[in-house]
């Protein structure tokens, strides 16, 4: 115990922790369940695991938003309780989380002085100015000050929210994914310059990673969960990706070789989607689209690829009818297309959204009405206005079987259902019937590595059928495995277009990270 | 035409001193409704706090003889209105819109009743203060006398405005009202900061209320407000959570309200009732120029659940 209303000295440098047996529990699911993990001051540590396999709660018994049932951490060899996150803050522990959390309306400046936690009764502008400023010209990169934090791009984003924890001094630090906004050029700058930190011993790091390639470039050791379990551990020099992959998986790698599979090659035919000039405003009322260009065959796979925030999710709500274009226009077949429901059922134009349950489903409609949604008044669902409950219901048994949707019965609301079973709900939805086109985006985020590889196979056995696909996504790795030809977009436009067979990782970063001459390209 | 030594003159002068006058009910309240929406909460209930704002305040001058007393009556009843909605609302999955509108059906009904006695005596009515002693024209003289309730909210404008940048206090209240993970990362407590920004508004706008029974027109009768707290609300969001552009609003609003009546002295009645009507029209005409439907707006809290 330590006495009240004496403050231990404030401890500076990089910080030892050591875990020990750490459990956690939600009323009957072991989320952890006896891990243990040791940093040295100084160190990077590498956190490994699939979605659900306990990283998240690791941390977040870290940094105090959950008590651990058992388990002890020691901080610097010494036992520490951390009932709350503030106590892990007075500690020198910080976070970086996935999501962001800078207060949006306020300027970067606003938010690194709120950061600290306690605010004078009256704010000293001048004066927090002058420390701010000095304490930028020390960083390798610069953030405007002044920028409202809503108004940042995604990477200035998270380099404001490591540019925080570094203005508090912490001792330790916790990176949770925090280059899955940013560019390959972007994260390394980013990571460079914490791995400088923590060789001069300012520091000492955790990182939650999917990027083996991160965690190779920049970590000491490793330590893989599966399951909310230990599953192994190691020094990255004494461990390849292929071992480290497989202790993720627990043993059974199934992952194709990362090569692309052998395909026919795309037929010489006209395009059937044509997208010519189109604009459109964002949220904000200002351009997000600014005149994108680009074409797809039947049977090819379009992948567009760039930085979260540079137009896409725009382009896509566009497609597929939630957001009204403000110039251009779109064809398909030829015909002129506008997304209205009729024109997609006409022109046999399917979608699979990110985000699929707010984004394709009604979640509190029945699994069986979710999955009718594209022809619950169509022939021979409904006939003269009137539905037939039980030929619709018999559609739902047929998709969840051929789909083996995993699901308590047709039934059961749709939010009920885990991310991957509402992923092949709405997959049977959009695939089983004849589809000319398919909209596709982020098809497997927050997806487990079963469910990744199934909808990757239905989507290249869509495009052995003819269907013209166009896929968006963030994970450079999907597009380079599934593309027939790869697409840049920043700040909306087509900056860059190649065949994904030879396309060249550097090239495509750099086209991503801005670096466009103006030049617009036609896809 | 009118018998006033300033003859056309007397119009924009007319209106002035009318915007003044009606601009305080809306100033008042828009700008406690500002304090309550920055935390994150909307609180549609100041018209039903208004009012009964203006029957305590009436109540209260009438029986002590101090019509400040009846002011400050006025706001307590208010932060007590502003209490209720506050600690309703923090009960889980309870929708603060759907809180207001009871809370401002409550107040209207309970000052109805409790005012019941109170439509017939004479209370003390709030002072002005004479700006305008200078002159010799009894118009510029009636036109700058004002009042000082209308010059407290001024202040307040300003004071709000360095408040919501330059103290714990306003940095707090913007924190939680745009982000609650922020705000709880950070240590600050969420409801409580919601339910005193809410107590905050409620006694602005019972103080507004209190404008309306003691000032201008200074009686209390059932048909006193005219839904200036339903207007002060849409005012907040035209103003773009300002408090300086809620001044500057309220002044709009005060004009277009003062326009109707100033061309009735001097002789122009035909329009009178459109011309009345004109504050509605435009916080019709706000509403659909500020709200389109796929953009969000630009610098609203991000909490409120006008805009989640």
């Amino acid at each position: 115990m330590k006495p009240i209303g004496i403050t231990r000295p404030v401890a500076t440098g990089a910080m030892a922790l050591e875990i020990l047996g750490l459990s956690k529990r939600f009323g009957d699911v072991a989320a952890l369940d006896d891990v243990s993990l040791t940093i040295p001051a100084g160190g990077v540590h590498a956190l490994l695991g699939e979605n659900g396999a306990g990283k998240s709660t690791l941390v977040k018994c870290l940094v105090g938003f959950y008590r651990a049932d058992g388990g002890t951490i020691l901080l610097d060899g010494r036992e520490e309780a951390i009932p709350s996150p503030r106590e892990s803050s007075e500690l020198g522990i910080g976070m970086v989380y996935q999501h962001f959390t800078l207060v949006p309306s306020m300027s970067v400046a606003e938010n690194l002085v709120i950061a600290r936690g306690s605010l004078p009764a009256i704010l000293n502008w001048p004066a927090e100015r002058k420390a701010l400023q000095a304490f930028m010209e020390t960083l390798p990169f610069s953030i405007p000050l002044d920028k409202p934090a809503g108004a940042l791009a995604a990477g200035e984003k998270q380099k404001v929210e490591i540019i925080k924890q570094l203005y508090l001094r912490r001792r330790l630090l916790i990176l949770d994914e925090p280059t899955s906004v940013l560019t390959p050029d972007e994260a390394d700058e980013v990571l460079g310059y914490i791995k400088s930190l923590t060789l001069s011993g300012q520091l000492s790091v955790l990182i939650i990673t999917h990027k083996f390639r991160e965690v190779t470039a920049y970590a000491d050791d490793v330590t893989v969960l599966r399951r909310g379990r230990y599953a192994g551990h190691g020094s990255v020099a004494a461990l390849s990706v292929e071992q480290m992959a497989d202790m993720m998986v627990g043993g059974q790698l199934s992952r194709s070789e990362n090569t692309r599979q052998a395909r026919k090659a795309v037929a010489d035919q006209s395009s059937r989607l044509v997208v010519e000039n189109l604009r459109a405003e964002g949220n904000n009322g200002l351009e997000v689209l600014a005149g994108i260009d680009l074409a797809v065959r039947p049977g090819e796979i379009l992948g567009i690829a760039g930085v979260s925030g540079n137009g896409q999710k725009e382009l896509v709500e566009v497609l597929i009818g939630q957001r009204q274009k403000s110039a251009g226009s779109m064809w398909v077949g030829g015909q002129p297309y506008s997304a209205s429901r009729a024109e997609q059922l006409r022109y046999k134009v399917n979608s699979l959204p990110e985000e699929p349950l707010r984004n394709a489903c009604v979640g509190t409609l029945s699994v069986a009405d979710n999955m009718a949604l594209r022809n619950y008044d169509q022939v021979p669902l409904a006939r003269a206005g009137w539905l037939k409950r039980k030929a619709l219901r018999q559609q739902a048994r047929s998709y969840v079987e051929t789909f083996r949707v995993k699901t308590t019965g047709i039934d059961a609301k749709m939010n009920t259902l885990s991310g991957g079973n509402v992923q092949r709900a709405v997959l049977a939805r959009e695939l089983s019937h004849a589809v000319d086109v398919l909209i596709v985006a982020n098809p497997v985020f927050g997806l487990d590595f079963h469910a990744v590889a199934e909808t990757h196979a239905r989507l290249l056995a869509a495009r052995e059928a003819g269907t013209a696909i166009l896929l968006v996504s963030e994970d450079l790795d999907e597009l380079l495995e599934l593309s027939d030809r790869i697409a840049v977009m920043s700040e909306g436009r087509i900056v860059f277009a190649t065949a994904a067979e030879q396309a060249d990782v550097r090239l495509l970063g750099h086209y991503m990270a801005g670096g466009h001459e103006r030049g617009e390209t036609t896809a | 035409m009118t018998g006033s030594g300033l003859g056309l003159w007397g119009i924009p002068l007319e209106v002035l001193a009318g915007a003044i006058r009606v601009s305080t009910p809306y100033l008042l309240v828009s700008l406690g409704e500002c304090i309550t929406e920055k935390s994150g909460r909307i609180n549609l209930g100041l018209e039903g706090v208004l009012v009964m704002g203006a029957m305590a305040g009436y109540a209260t001058s009438l029986a002590s003889g101090s019509p400040w007393l009846g002011v400050l009556a006025a706001g307590l009843v208010g932060a007590l209105f502003g209490l209720l909605h506050g600690l309703l609302c923090s009960m889980p999955r309870v929708n603060d819109i759907a809180i207001g509108i009871s809370i401002m059906l409550l107040g209207i009904g309970l000052a109805f009743l409790l005012g019941k006695p109170l439509i017939q005596p004479q209370a003390p009515t709030l002072g002005a203060i004479p700006f305008g002693f200078w002159s010799d024209s009894p118009q510029i003289r009636s036109a700058l006398q004002i009042n000082p309730l209308f010059l407290l909210g001024v202040l307040l404008a300003f004071v709000l405005h360095y408040a919501f940048r330059y103290t714990r206090w306003g940095m707090r209240l913007r924190i939680v009202g745009d982000s609650e993970d922020a705000a709880r990362a950070l240590g600050y407590p969420v409801l409580p900061t919601r339910i005193s920004a809410t107590m905050l508004g409620g006694f602005l706008a019972g103080i507004g209320g209190a404008f309306l029974s003691l000032y201008y027109p200074g009686s209390w009768n059932e048909g006193l407000s005219s839904g200036q707290g339903i207007i002060a609300v849409a005012l907040v969001i035209f103003a773009r959570w300002e408090p300086l552009r809620c001044l500057w609003a309220s002044l709009l609003f005060g004009a277009a309200g003062a326009l109707g009546p100033a061309l009735q002295s001097i002789g122009i009645t035909s329009a009178y009732y459109l011309l009345n009507a004109a504050p509605y029209f435009l916080t019709l005409a706000i509403l659909i120029a500020t709200c389109a439907p796929n953009r969000t707006l630009q610098g609203a809290p991000g909490e409120l659940s006008l805009v989640r």
